[in-house]
């Protein structure tokens, strides 16, 4: 008899996703607001902020589809054929931001650059939110295969979330920067984060109430007794997070208002992990259906224990050599 | 004629791995060469030794950087494309990449940032063990890559249930029959690449008089290792050659367009394949050598084309073509490299005008030869996604329309123009520029980032 891998490995994966969104999630939201910015001098800042830190980042992307590929290919499989072009779409809206980091010092037409850094980030975060949305909807199969359509992820819920993802990154971004930068800059951010949190919780509302009514199973899971009670810290906290998040603004710490943003981003994960459990294809599809041998599962776990503490250390140790406030004059250029 | 989702998509990943397999090319040798002159300053001293290294570092970071954005892309082909596939042999093929994306992230966030950023902030050994761990790292990703390939091409070590296949060895998995062979064979091709382009650079700079010191050194060490390493490659070539004709034989007779089993089979210089009427036209070949190459005997049977049903053919046109092509580079770079020997033993490297031109336009042939061999060995494993076990035609996501490949490639099509375009640029000027010295007062920045691309801008 073999261990069961399958909580731990879905447990990785849920990690790996949640540090992609995290991380790749603020410096895409610095993206997001990077043409709003107040001057030019302000936008070096702003890439400078995230500049040593992006790629890293984004290589939580790879190990999230990996990991999916190898411990759970079924859902693999299914969940990418159904969102081809929102994958295309981010992954060329990745490419194009990531490359203006360098490319826009490099090159003579600045401009340009700078529009391939904003709208690649743009079109990337965008592209997440309607992934994320098609994914709740519930995608439907035939046998081992996607069974609907190429253009089925265009629905309003995806549209929706898509926009939702974007006002979501871009206060993960304004959060940054009031954590990172000061001044005038600080003090746009923190004005921009205050409208942003507005929107956020417009967007939480929204998706909240509106996931209920695409699937019974979701009603089911949050408003049969006693599930009732036994959820209710989620939207609990989640209030609570938002006053923590408008105070802090308006007080204008540094890094309080960056730690909130965190915990929206994590109670909004949790609620869809609560939503859709035991479900990798929602909804029909459990995580043990799709998984992948025990042996192969074995044969990965092994690297992976002894990996991916390391990366973690190391991805931390990184955040903290470069803590503080970015300095102008002080860019890598 | 309607739009056929499965040739799309082959063209699409042939797209996005052909741009994206350029870099790695470059970059696996890279590294090697840095850590070697990392090496040679930290035991000599030489200062020549680290001009070079922070030249080639530049270079390194925007191909390495590169490489990071468009092999993102890569794992998600998998997925949008080749559902069924995936679908099919994830239990195998899923922890070999995974292992690749682990060790890949390994080592940019250990090692990378230490390399690129780290010079001023730790002690020289570190340093140099830095270029060292990249280097392993580069191996190691090529190593996971190629073993995933390799079982595709000689699966091995599975059990197949409803259609899928199951891992019953890993050893025999990753060790599949033709992976030692392909793997020395692409880390060769990998390295040799690099050489030329270090050669190419060299005879640049030598011929309008620049950067003396500099050259010579580069030339050298890139003939060096040619002397050393093209008549070992064509060896190992031959090897893998005779592997692939024992475990995969229609791939051999479509290399050499060779429709009938026969003995003192003739080696095709040149011939215009015919697929429907199966035979060659304007054939040029050199009789028995084709048997002697294969089977080392003139009396050697080789199987040919119509042994196998059409439908379990190769095409034939494109490995065929794209064999020549890499065999032709290898015999142009082994010429080149015995022209190396009388210029070297004449001390005139500098001198040597037509022997630097030629280097010179050397210098991207490594790059034209890991093509060709990829193409040769991917088309030659047609009409199979895992050799003899599933079509590739099985293998496309079943949902895909054929318009939808079509957009996409379109897009793939353009934008990857538009960044390798502007990648390309920027290195060639990079490379026209040369290992000048650093500006003084110029900063570092601090820490250690994993940033490749940046450390490009270190001017």
């Amino acid at each position: 008899m073999q261990l069961d891998l399958v909580p731990l490995w879905a447990a990785i994966l849920a990690f790996g996703v949640f540090m992609y969104v995290l991380l790749d999630g603020f410096d895409l939201g610095v993206g997001i607001l990077f043409p709003f910015a107040p001057d030019d001098q302000s936008r070096d800042l702003m890439m400078a902020s995230v500049a040593p830190i992006w790629d890293g980042n984004e290589t939580w992307l790879v190990l999230g589809g990996v990991a999916l590929l190898a411990a759970f290919p079924l859902a693999f499989a299914i969940i990418i054929p159904a969102v081809y072009f929102p994958i295309l779409f981010m992954l060329l809206g990745l490419i194009f931001r990531g490359v203006a980091f360098e490319f826009r010092h490099m090159s003579q037409r600045h401009a340009r650059w700078d529009r391939s850094f904003f709208f690649g980030s743009m079109v990337a975060t965008f592209a997440q939110g309607v992934v994320l949305g098609t994914y709740v909807q519930g995608i439907p199969i035939a046998g081992r295969h996607y069974a609907g359509g190429s253009l089925d992820w265009a629905t309003p819920f995806s549209l929706a979330t898509g926009v939702g993802l974007v006002v979501g990154y871009a206060l993960l971004g304004a959060c940054w920067l009031v954590m990172k930068t000061e001044g005038t800059l600080k003090d746009w951010a923190c004005r921009k984060a205050r409208i942003l949190t507005l929107g956020v919780a417009a967007f939480i509302a929204m998706v909240s109430l509106w996931t209920p009514f695409l699937q019974p199973q979701i009603w089911q899971r949050w408003f049969a007794w006693p599930n009732l009670l036994w959820l209710s810290p989620v939207p609990l906290v989640t209030l609570a997070l938002f006053v923590w998040l408008w105070r802090a603004l308006s007080a204008k710490r540094d890094v309080t208002p960056f730690l909130a943003a965190l915990g929206l981003f994590l109670m909004c994960y949790l609620g869809l992990g609560i939503s859709i459990w035991p479900m990798v294809v929602p909804y029909t599809i459990t995580l043990w259906a799709a998984a992948s041998a025990a042996k192969t599962q074995a044969f990965l776990m092994i690297g992976t224990l002894f990996l991916l503490p390391i990366i973690v250390m190391y991805s931390g140790w990184s955040y903290w050599v470069f803590r503080g406030k970015v300095k102008a004059h002080t860019g890598y250029h | 004629m309607s739009l056929d989702a499965v040739l799309l998509s082959r063209l699409q990943f042939v797209w996005v791995v052909a741009l994206h397999i350029l870099l790695p090319a470059f970059t696996v040798g890279l590294a090697s060469y840095i850590a070697v002159l990392e090496g040679l300053h930290f035991f000599t001293g030489r200062a020549v030794y680290l001009r070079l290294s922070q030249f080639w570092l530049k270079l390194f970071a925007i191909s390495f950087g590169m490489g990071v954005v468009s092999g993102i892309v890569m794992p998600f082909q998998f997925g949008t494309n080749w559902s069924r596939f995936s679908d099919a042999t994830a239990d195998i093929i899923g922890p070999l990449l995974a292992y690749e994306g682990l060790m890949a992230f390994f080592l940019e966030a250990g090692f990378l940032g230490v390399l690129l950023f780290g010079r001023s902030r730790v002690p020289p050994w570190a340093h140099f063990f830095a270029a060292i761990m990249v280097t392993v790292g580069t191996l190691f990703s090529t190593f996971w890559i190629l073993a995933a390939n390799s079982w595709m091409q000689t699966p091995a070590g599975f059990s197949v249930i409803d259609g899928r296949f199951f891992p019953a060895d890993w050893f025999a998995v990753i060790f599949s029959p033709s992976f030692p062979y392909r793997l020395a064979h692409t880390a060769m091709a990998f390295f040799i690449t690099t050489a030329l382009v270090v050669a190419g650079v060299a005879a640049y700079h030598l011929r309008a008089g620049r950067f003396l010191e500099e050259g010579l050194t580069m030339l050298k060490q890139a003939f060096g290792l040619l002397t050393l390493l093209v008549p070992l490659q064509i060896l190992i070539g031959d090897l893998h050659g005779l592997n692939t004709l024992e475990y995969q034989p229609a791939k051999i007779a479509a290399m050499e367009a060779h429709w009938e089993t026969q003995s003192r089979m003739p080696l095709l210089l040149f011939a215009l394949p015919d697929e429907s009427a199966e035979i060659n036209r304007f054939e040029v070949g050199i009789p028995e050598a084709g048997s002697i190459i294969l089977r080392h005997d003139r009396d050697g049977v080789v199987r040919g084309l119509k042994e196998w049903p059409r439908e379990d053919r190769p095409p034939v046109a494109i490995p065929f073509f794209a064999f020549r092509t890499m065999v032709g580079v290898g015999l142009l770079t082994l010429a080149l490299v015995v022209w190396s020997w009388w210029v070297w033993r004449r001390k005139a490297f500098a001198e040597a005008r037509a022997f630097l031109k030629l280097c010179e336009l050397a210098s991207p042939l490594g790059f034209v030869a890991v093509i060709a061999g990829w193409v040769t060995t991917e088309v030659g494993r047609q009409p199979w996604v895992v050799h003899g076990l599933m079509r590739t035609r099985d293998g496309v996501t079943p949902s895909l329309a054929g318009a939808d490949v079509l957009v996409s490639l379109a897009i793939y099509a353009v934008a990857y123009v538009a960044i390798f375009g502007a990648g390309g640029y920027f290195l060639v000027r990079l490379l026209r520029t040369g290992p000048v010295e650093k500006a003084a007062g110029e900063h570092y920045p601090s820490g250690t980032a994993a940033r490749p691309l940046s450390a490009a801008m270190e001017e």
